[in-house]
């Protein structure tokens, strides 16, 4: 059952075209998460669902009601803004309470509420003191519990995690996590690190350009991604992508030919019409260093020991460098040969307009 | 020995500093003890607390000190008030928002003399004014300003010339009130008029103290558009403390009792700047 219907939305600026038709259905209680690069048009769609920005066409529907014209307040959602936006003048308790006096809620509800808010934050001990004198993860709590007590349909986070040191940001993305698992709201969260995005989202809204580029849980989106964009964007280290000059069918397999070095891949992976050339995108960590009998041949440049794991750095024949991942202690020298063995199973291929041409095969 | 170094180096500045203050102060002290009168040269015997009581006992004298504390809080009121009211109206972009805040402020350049002859010749005169003008053609009786609200008048020149320095200091500061707030606050469902009023200005508070400190001391001190327009009068109605203290040193030429009145106004300053401080000066040290 959709809860949140967005369809073929549009936003245009003066001179800029930020969302270019955006079609979305969000169910109830899913955590959705909007990733992208810079300037993709995330946080302007999230913007405009909560109705900080007017759209230019198309229509948003929350719970069978249009909102697309409605002013923020009247549309039943909560934004926790990146800055916190915290009220520097106003405690603690009048943050957490200041929509509910806004909109004349007898006091003995309000402070019931901010009551039980503030408990389920640990912001008891916090009430009467001002945003300055916080630190920033009480911060961060004020502005989420700012939200919470308006009880919304949707909370919208507009990369709220990224004002906090690293450490923080682990731990308040595991608070939020545990939030979303306890209050069960529908949740839109906007993001630039695609970790956060892994971690917490349900399904994953990758944008480009003011496009959706693909929707999808985060492991889909990791293991068939539906394009050469997506491909890059999601993992780190970046799935590595080797050109494939020629392709030979040999009954149901076919023949990769990565520079002299050929690798099988099973025909019937391939949707349409067989290409000519390809790329082929393998991640680090379904290539494997092996003594012999590898796929493809290379010299390591250079080894970045990450203490449970090790990243090889490994030039191919044709100059391009591929990213490796190799057991922690594995004792790898600079400028050492090594042989590749290459994890078809796991392997994508991409056309030249760099879409997605091969299926992955369901888990085994 | 690092600190009296210091010290020593400091000193050639404190020092002038200190007789830069401390000279006339004991000479307008010195002065206001003896009897100095320019039409009686060489009479200058000391006459202990005499001036200070001819100053106080001049008819001049209550109504130059209620004047000057009401010049002081009217102005103070209209500038703060119209200020932010006209800052937050102008802070929204607009069509012409540039040439708009330029004429908000330019009128901080012209000179006191000149705002008062400007108000004075073209604004309030009873008959070429632009203000008999409007009276006339709405079929009123002209008003001479200032000659029947002679203090009003002196509040309307000093308003207009201090209100740009409000504005400036406004609008300054409510370009760096944060967007995001506004938003949340929007989000939460409050109206323009509760943005302004929880958040806008309490973020004012500050600036807000400041202008009235800054324009304290200057209002304390009115005096050219006194000089220029009314003269002090009709009577006492438009004399300050400024005003009352020229009046004795230089039109009855007794140097001896200005002293006292100059001592009697920093007196005053220092009153007022007390009280001034309690009420707005919590807002600048947060």
């Amino acid at each position: 059952m959709t809860y949140l219907a967005i369809t073929e939305l549009q936003k245009h600026y003066d001179n800029y075209h930020a969302l270019r038709g955006i079609n979305l259905s969000i169910d109830e209680g899913e955590f959705i998460v909007f990733v992208g690069p810079s300037g993709c048009g995330k946080s302007t769609l999230l913007r405009t669902i909560a109705g900080l920005e007017s759209s230019s066409g198309g229509t948003i529907e929350l719970d069978g009601r249009d909102i697309t014209e409605l002013a923020s307040s009247k549309r039943d959602l909560a934004m926790v803004f990146q800055s916190y936006a915290l009220y520097p003048h106003m405690t603690v308790a009048d943050n957490l309470s200041f929509a509910l006096r806004l909109a004349k809620v007898p006091d003995a509800e309000i402070q019931e509420k901010v009551r039980s808010v503030s408990a389920s934050l640990q912001l008891d001990a916090l009430l009467e003191r001002k945003p300055k004198e916080l630190s920033g993860g009480q911060r961060q709590r004020v502005a989420i519990g700012r939200a919470i007590v308006r009880q919304p349909k949707v909370f919208l986070f507009d990369e709220p995690l990224s004002n906090l040191d690293a450490a923080l940001r682990v731990q308040m993305r595991l608070e939020l996590a545990r939030l979303h698992k306890k209050l069960g709201t529908t949740m839109i969260y906007v993001t630039h690190d695609q970790v956060e995005a892994m971690t917490l989202a349900d399904r994953v809204v990758i944008l480009n350009a003011g496009q959706i580029e693909q929707v999808g849980t985060p492991l889909e989106l990791y293991r068939q991604p539906n394009s050469r964009f997506v491909a890059e964007f999601i993992g780190t280290p970046k799935m590595n992508l080797i050109p494939a000059d020629k392709i030979t069918r040999k009954d149901d397999t076919l023949s990769l030919d990565l520079f002299g070095n050929n690798i099988d891949f099973p025909a019937n992976r391939v949707k349409g019409k067989l290409p000519e050339t390809a790329i082929v995108g393998i991640r680090p960590e379904h290539l494997t260093l092996v003594e012999e009998g590898g796929d493809i041949q290379g010299r390591i440049e250079l080894v970045e020991h990450l203490g449970s794991e090790a990243y090889a750095h490994i030039q191919l024949a044709n100059n391009q460098t591929i990213i490796v991942k190799a057991l922690a202690r594995s004792e790898l020298n600079d400028n050492q040969e090594v042989n590749i063995k290459v994890d078809v199973a796991e392997t994508v291929l991409f056309n030249e307009s760099d879409r997605v041409i091969s299926v992955i095969p369901e888990e085994v | 020995m690092k600190r009296s170094i210091t010290r020593l180096l400091m000193a050639p500045s404190v020092i002038l500093l200190l007789i830069w203050m401390i000279i006339p102060l004991s000479m307008t002290i010195y002065f206001s003890t003896i009897r100095y009168n320019l039409l009686y040269p060489g009479q200058n015997n000391f006459v202990g607390l005499l001036n200070f009581e001819f100053f106080i006992t001049d008819p001049g004298f209550i109504p130059a000190v209620s004047n000057t504390l009401i010049l002081l809080s009217t102005v103070l009121i209209i500038t703060v008030v119209l200020g932010v009211a006209l800052s937050a109206l102008i802070d929204k972009p607009f069509f012409g928002q540039g040439i708009v805040r330029v004429l908000l402020i330019s009128p901080f350049f012209i000179m006191p003399t000149v705002n008062a002859l400007i108000w004075k010749n073209m604004m309030m005169n009873p008959v070429y004014g632009i203000f008999a003008w409007i009276s006339n053609s709405l079929g009123l009786e002209p008003i001479d300003w200032l000659s029947t609200y002679p203090l009003m008048s002196v509040i309307i020149m000093v308003s207009w010339q201090w209100l740009p320095f409000a504005i400036l200091v406004f609008v300054t500061a409510l370009q760096s009130q944060d967007t995001e707030q506004k938003e949340a606050a929007q989000m939460d469902g409050a109206t323009g008029w509760h943005i302004f009023r929880y958040l806008t200005i309490p973020h004012l508070y500050r600036p807000i103290a400041v202008v009235v400190m800054i324009e304290t001391i200057f209002l304390l001190a009115v005096f050219a558009e006194i000089f220029v327009s009314t003269g002090g009068g009709p009577g006492y109605d438009s004399t300050n403390l400024a005003y009352l203290i020229y009046n004795q040193a230089l039109l009855q030429y007794d140097v001896g009792v200005a002293s006292a009145g100059g001592l009697f106004a920093v007196l005053l300053a220092n009153i007022v700047a007390f009280f001034l401080i309690r009420a707005v000066g919590k807002n600048l040290t947060v």
